[in-house]
């Protein structure tokens, strides 16, 4: 060993530590700041206190807003599960005429829907169609929105499963619901579930849209709720948007954990098996 | 058990291609039945025709004297093994092939009966609650047997049954099959690019090129007197000697050799005609030395079969192929000459047997 590479290797790992915690920092500053009695914005050794909760608790809308935010993220997966489903084995089974290029136009047009590009027109949307302030309404924009990638996502899955196994259920004697039942889903459930966990955190994650349809605070989410966490003075609320934060976050890493113990993220398409 | 009948099966893909020309086509009840061509000739089209699972475009399918042309594969009562065998990989072996009594509304404690029985009678009891995943190959192809036993269809129709075995099993489950077949009785056809396959398992064959029947019969049949060139070349594992000839009154002229003329074509042929002499290279006797009627010349290659060796040899501009037993073979540049049998010599006039 050189001390040249001795060197090279120091400063290798120096700049591996220093990238980690540059993303370490802020989620350590995310599990102790909600037990700390009065945080500030640096990580410091927590006092375990349980007033921050006490706080969350006693606000009129923190925890309806999570609430909120499970109906609409749920809301909206399953529709896109569902739709995306129909649409994508239809899709993959029938040949149509131009059927790709509706695809591409589809997913293109999509990144448009739900974008900031379109918040003036799908506002006027929402207010001709009565959909204003409902979270029926915001659910069926969040899954427009994301139902094109879910669909091309979900074709790319269900072209890869032979066709043979429908065919055989099929000369058996099974309507095309049974074959949908017992056949094609429990085939492409791993493509569901990866749906649905991504249309979850989507929604979960979304802030533009709940906060341009939903006024009537009782109905936001908890995207929205953590913007109104301030002080009286108009500063931002630590001790609130710490342990809200932190309750915000955990379902989403528990439900990551549960579906990828349950049914393992793999990718699908792209290698002949 | 029934018997399947086409009659002018048409199938016209859209785009034009014709992959079925008018087909007719009668299977008696309990025959093994064999379908076979090269790819693309449309004999997976005619077993998914029959099956329901391709739309005809014209003529029709009876099976048991029912007239099933527009029923739904459901509804025809015939159970299918397709090529990759399309058993449900997230269910256990006991439920595959339970999966027909399912669909017929079988209540769970008699198809799982059935199931175990059918099984059993394949060898099957130790592997009942493993996945199609944890199954060998030959494991495999027996589900998908037992999974069309337990409908008790009318018909079976196999997808190149034996294609995704390796060459040994494939011999032995080949002749598996072929007992299976014989024992339950049920009338099957089965689709195979493989001659030798159709030859051993089939009671009866169809050789098929382009959308059309070229042959219909027995393995005997088909391997001794082939109808036209198209099966004599197809048919066979050492291809049969096809040699352009002229009659020359009571003999033929092959390759600059003078040969007798086939006992079968005896009186059929014209003086001075153009024709194509077939004779397989099993019925060649050969020799070292000339002999009357043999087709003489020098030995080009020698290759070897196992148990008898397959001989080329360089006759005037054409190659004459021969097998000769263990120990009689030549060294290559030898003199050799093959005598056709007689009795097994073929003659044929524009591409038809003549006799």
């Amino acid at each position: 060993m050189t001390p040249r590479f001795v060197l090279g290797r120091i400063g290798f790992y120096t700049l591996i530590a220093v990238l980690l915690a540059f993303f370490t920092v802020p989620l350590l500053w995310l599990v102790t700041a909600p037990f700390t009695s009065d945080p500030t914005y640096e990580v410091r050794m927590p006092d375990f206190t349980w007033e921050n909760f006490q706080a969350v608790v006693e606000h009129p809308y923190a925890l309806p807003s999570l609430w909120n935010s499970l109906v609409l993220s749920v809301g909206t997966a399953l529709l896109v599960v569902v739709l995306a489903a129909l649409a994508a084995y239809a899709l993959s089974r029938v040949r149509l005429p131009g059927r790709d290029a509706l695809l591409y136009a589809l997913l293109l047009l999509s990144s448009i829907v739900t974008g900031t590009a379109a918040m003036v027109p799908l506002f006027q949307l929402a207010v001709e169609l009565n959909l204003i302030d409902s979270q029926l309404g915001l659910i069926l924009i969040l899954s427009g929105g994301l139902l094109p990638a879910a669909i091309f996502m979900l074709k790319d899955f269900v072209d890869s499963t032979p066709q043979s196994y429908e065919e055989s259920a099929r000369v058996f004697g099974a309507s095309p619901l049974q074959i949908v039942r017992h056949v094609v889903v429990p085939l492409v459930r791993p493509g569901l579930a990866t749906i649905a966990v991504w249309a979850v955190a989507n929604v979960w994650g979304n802030f533009l849209m709940p906060y341009l349809l939903l006024s009537d605070v009782e109905k936001q989410p908890a995207a929205v709720i953590t913007y109104t966490l301030y002080t009286e003075g108009g500063q931002a609320n630590l001790r609130m948007l710490s342990t809200f934060g932190l309750l915000y976050s955990v379902p989403v890493v528990l439900m990551y954990l549960f579906v990828s113990k349950k049914y393992g993220f793999r990718f699908h398409g792209g290698i002949k098996r | 058990m029934a018997a399947i009948e086409l009659r002018g099966l048409t199938k016209v893909y859209p785009g034009g291609v014709k992959a079925l020309d008018a087909l007719d086509l009668v299977i008696p009840d309990g025959e093994f039945f064999a379908l076979l061509g090269p790819s693309g000739c449309g004999k997976t089209t005619l077993l998914r025709t029959i099956a329901g699972l391709e739309a005809a475009t014209g003529g029709s399918v009876l099976i048991g004297e029912r007239d099933v042309t527009g029923t739904q594969p459901g509804g025809r009562d015939v159970a299918m093994v397709f090529q990759d065998y399309a058993l449900f990989p997230h269910m256990d072996v006991t439920d595959n092939i339970a999966y027909p009594l399912r669909i017929k509304k079988v209540p769970k404690g008699t198809r799982r009966d059935k199931a175990a029985e059918v099984g059993a009678r394949l060898g099957l009891e130790h592997l009942m609650d493993r996945r199609p995943g944890q199954l060998s190959g030959g494991q495999q192809q027996r589900v998908a047997l037992a999974r069309v036993m337990a409908t008790q269809a009318q018909a079976f129709l196999f997808d190149e049954p034996l294609s995704n075995l390796d060459a040994r099993l494939r011999l032995e489950a080949r002749t598996f099959l072929k007992k299976l077949q014989r024992e339950l009785g049920v009338t099957t056809v089965f689709v195979t690019h493989d001659q030798a396959e159709a030859l051993a398992m089939a009671d009866r064959m169809a050789v098929m090129e382009a959308g059309h029947i070229r042959q219909i019969g027995t393995p005997a049949e088909v391997f001794r007197r082939p109808a036209n060139t198209f099966v004599a070349a197809f048919i066979g594992s050492t291809p049969m000697n096809l040699l352009d000839g002229t009659v020359r009154g009571d003999t033929l002229e092959v390759a600059g050799c003078k040969v007798a003329v086939p006992a079968s074509a005896q009186g059929r042929l014209r003086d001075g005609e153009t024709i194509v002499y077939g004779v397989r290279p099993e019925y060649m006797a050969y020799s070292a030395g000339p002999a009357e009627g043999a087709l003489g010349g020098k030995v080009a290659i020698v290759e070897n079969l196992g148990a008898s060796h397959l001989v080329t040899l360089d006759v005037g501009e054409v190659i004459v192929q021969a097998v000769v037993p263990e120990g009689d073979e030549p060294a290559v540049g030898d003199d050799g000459y093959a005598l056709p049998r007689r009795d097994r010599a073929l003659v044929y006039r524009d591409g038809e047997l003549v006799g």
